[in-house]
């Protein structure tokens, strides 16, 4: 659609699972982890609904499942040492980057031993060493803070990227259009990723935004692209391109990344504004599905693989609750402790 | 929250028990009803019925010309509300949370308030803002702030918070008809709260404080959720022969300094009760009121109680020691005292 479009789409033609020689470019390691990735953000997050739904936490909880292609994706092209910026909504981010869930899991209990110390909860999760700059509260917030963390790289010339994940109710927001065009008359190392969910709470992205946000990239003068962001190696080409550029020290790219959250817009949604069968449509193109349909059809990974993933899982996901449940509560003491460098 | 509701001045009309976001969403009702130029403005006021379902039914009985759903946009909300309001709509305009008025500062705080004054009194700016507020919700620190003072700070706003259902629909009803810009902070804590609203129409002036509960000893001078932990000591106290008197400003600005000297005056002692951070909070303007207008009268100095020197954190433990409770307000009522007991 954008009249401006090096970043290749990797030209898809192929059914819904054909990943037009994507994954024969990919190590079975690469595809291990990016299975291990995917479903742990799953699982991650059926398991914190549980904790929730039987009030070990509270707060607002905000899943991502239906979308961990985009996260997994972009993150497999990402160096260790990068830095994203991420949204209310992420738990996904913050696993693909890297996270401990134990640690996470214990964030969302409001215990000691959390990402914060029990000080952030789901909102707010950071781990600053692995490049997640933190969660955000407030929609769109994160966009400029990438600007800045790429603008950091770029004046001490230290090599690395920021991604920038957002919603597409970020699309409308001043943070957005400040810290885009920011970006790009700096050209920064930079790749914004709009995960269009289709949603911004009741609100539709076309409702929100007077035209797709791919179209923005020609506004900008920088390369966009809309993909499908159910297919994780769509996902995963594009944004390697989009950050082998930034690398290079050619600037941004905006990326627009199709995709559905299969829940609530929180842990407590239960209104009606998405008709049941346009969630099933979209379940039915799970991404985890579809990537595990595709390895099959590859015979790169078997069974066995997958298995033994899953039961790994399962292991981190116990040990994580297990972790969180046993951890202490945070004292009083600490409730003016970290607001200044003492 | 088990929280006492208070009486509400005893209203000639019958009187029912509704919630505070049932009163708030009469009062925008019966406004859009009394005048067509009256319209809702917000992100998710409409489909949604706001986050707070204070605007729920609105939309299906008023339709999208006057209940206005917007992306998400905060200065673009705050800017709608001064455009619409200046060309001869009286708007009310939804933040869905106070945090986010933060984005929005600069058409508050440099257009809206100044707007009239800066053009030598010529604009009429018939405008509410509506922003929910406070803490206890296990929303972190991005959802949780009391910033009212920030803008109570500001030459040309007024700002109202109400504690019960009474005061939030008349005074909302109020704001509403009021050609300057209002902004009504709504606790958080206390929509679910129940109380008597009377069938009938009627409004709660702004800029005039209400003695919640009559007291000899000492006064305790507060606003919105902190009404009820002042009302929750106050009964504590009574069963050791304390006598509070509780004085819930409702007005942060103009600021009804009149009720609350009366009352310091009678029992000489004052303790000033807040959710916001304590430091440089609005309470420190009423305890210099006092202090500057009723000197002579004090027996003790005027004590703040706030909320601590940090963002709201997250875990349950850490938010509910945060800021004050009733136990907080029983110990300032003693200090207080020290010395006459
Ligand atoms: C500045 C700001 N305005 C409003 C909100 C309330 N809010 C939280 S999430 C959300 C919807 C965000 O939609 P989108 O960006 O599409 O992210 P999604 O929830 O779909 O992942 C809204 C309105 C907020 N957190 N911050
Ligand atoms: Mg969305």
């Amino acid at each position: 659609m954008a009249e401006q479009q090096p970043v290749s789409t990797n030209g898809r033609a192929g059914g819904d699972d054909a990943s037009n020689g994507v994954l024969e470019q990919l190590t079975d390691d690469q595809l291990r982890w990016i299975y291990q990735i995917m479903r742990r953000i799953r699982r991650f997050e059926e398991t914190a609904e549980e904790a929730f739904r039987a009030a070990k936490m509270r707060g607002a909880l905000h899943f991502y499942i239906g979308e961990e292609a985009t996260a997994t994706g972009v993150c497999a092209a990402l160096d260790d040492g990068d830095f994203i910026t991420s949204t209310h909504r992420g738990h996904g981010h913050c696993i693909a980057k890297g996270a401990r869930m134990d640690k996470m899991m214990a964030e969302l209990f409001g215990r000691t031993t959390g990402y914060c110390g029990g000080k952030g909860g789901s909102m707010h999760i950071a781990d600053i060493e692995l490049g997640n700059l933190g969660a955000n509260g407030i929609v769109g917030a994160g966009i400029p803070i990438a600007t800045g963390a790429a603008l950091g790289s770029k004046l001490r010339k230290d090599g690395k990227v920021t991604v920038a994940f957002f919603g597409d109710g970020a699309g409308p927001t001043g943070a957005f259009h400040e810290g885009v065009n920011v970006a790009a008359t700096m050209n920064l190392p930079a790749v914004f990723v709009c995960e269009n969910n289709q949603y911004g709470m009741a609100t539709h992205a076309d409702f929100a935004n007077a035209a797709p946000i791919h179209n923005r990239g020609p506004a900008y003068g920088i390369p966009s692209a809309s993909i499908d962001g159910n297919d994780i190696f769509e996902v995963y080409a594009t944004a390697r391109e989009a950050i082998d550029r930034a690398r290079r020290g050619e600037g941004p790219t905006l990326i627009e990344s199709r995709t559905y959250r299969h829940k609530g817009h929180t842990v407590l949604d239960q209104k009606n504004y998405r008709t049941k069968e346009e969630i099933a449509e979209w379940v039915a193109r799970d991404p985890i599905e579809r990537f595990v349909r595709a390895v099959n059809e590859s015979e790169r990974l078997d069974e066995d693989d997958f298995r033994a993933i899953d039961g790994q899982i399962e292991r981190e996901i116990e040990h994580a609750v297990a972790f969180a449940e046993a951890s202490p509560w945070p004292t009083v003491d600490v409730i003016e402790r970290d607001v200044y460098v003492e | 929250m088990a929280v006492t509701t208070p009486q509400a001045p005893a209203p000639d009309t019958a009187t029912r028990e509704i919630f505070m976001s049932e009163a708030l969403r009469e009062a925008i009702d019966e406004e859009m009803t009394r005048d067509p130029a009256v319209f809702v403005v917000g992100e998710e006021v409409g489909v949604w019925g706001g986050a707070y379902a204070v605007t729920q039914g609105l939309l299906e009985k008023w339709g999208p010309d006057r209940i206005v759903d917007t992306p998400i946009a905060e200065a673009a909300i705050a800017g709608l509300g001064i455009g619409a309001a200046l060309t001869g709509s009286r708007p009310v305009a939804e933040f869905m949370y106070s945090d986010f008025m933060g984005i929005a500062m600069d058409q508050i705080v440099n257009q809206a308030a100044k707007n009239r004054y800066m053009f030598g009194g010529k604009a009429k700016l018939p405008l509410t803002y509506r922003a929910p507020f406070g803490a206890g919700t296990g929303n972190a620190a991005q959802h949780t702030q009391s910033l009212e003072a920030w803008f109570a700070h500001v030459p040309g706003l007024k700002v109202i918070t109400a504690s019960t259902p009474y005061d939030a629909k008349g005074l909302l009803k109020s704001a509403i008809r009021e050609d300057n810009v209002v902004i009504m902070f709504e606790h958080k804590a206390i929509y679910a709260m129940r109380g008597h609203v009377p069938e009938g129409e009627y409004l709660v002036p702004i800029g005039v404080a209400d003695v919640k509960r009559e007291g000899d000893d000492v006064s305790v001078i507060t606003y919105a959720r902190q009404t009820h932990h002042a009302l929750e000591a106050a009964e504590q106290l009574a069963a050791e022969g304390i006598s509070v008197e509780v004085v819930d400003i409702r007005s942060l600005y103009p600021l009804d300094t009149d009720t609350i000297l009366r009352s310091v005056r009678k029992t000489h002692r004052a303790v000033v009760l807040y959710e916001a951070v304590r430091f440089g909070g609005f309470g420190a303007e009423i305890a210099s009121q006092i202090q500057e207008l009723a000197f002579d009268d004090l027996d003790a100095p005027v004590l703040r109680v706030g909320a601590a020197h940090a963002p709201v954190p997250f875990s349950e433990p850490l938010e509910q020691a945060s800021f004050p409770d009733t136990a907080q307000v029983v110990e300032a009522i003693r200090q207080s005292l020290q010395g006459l007991y």
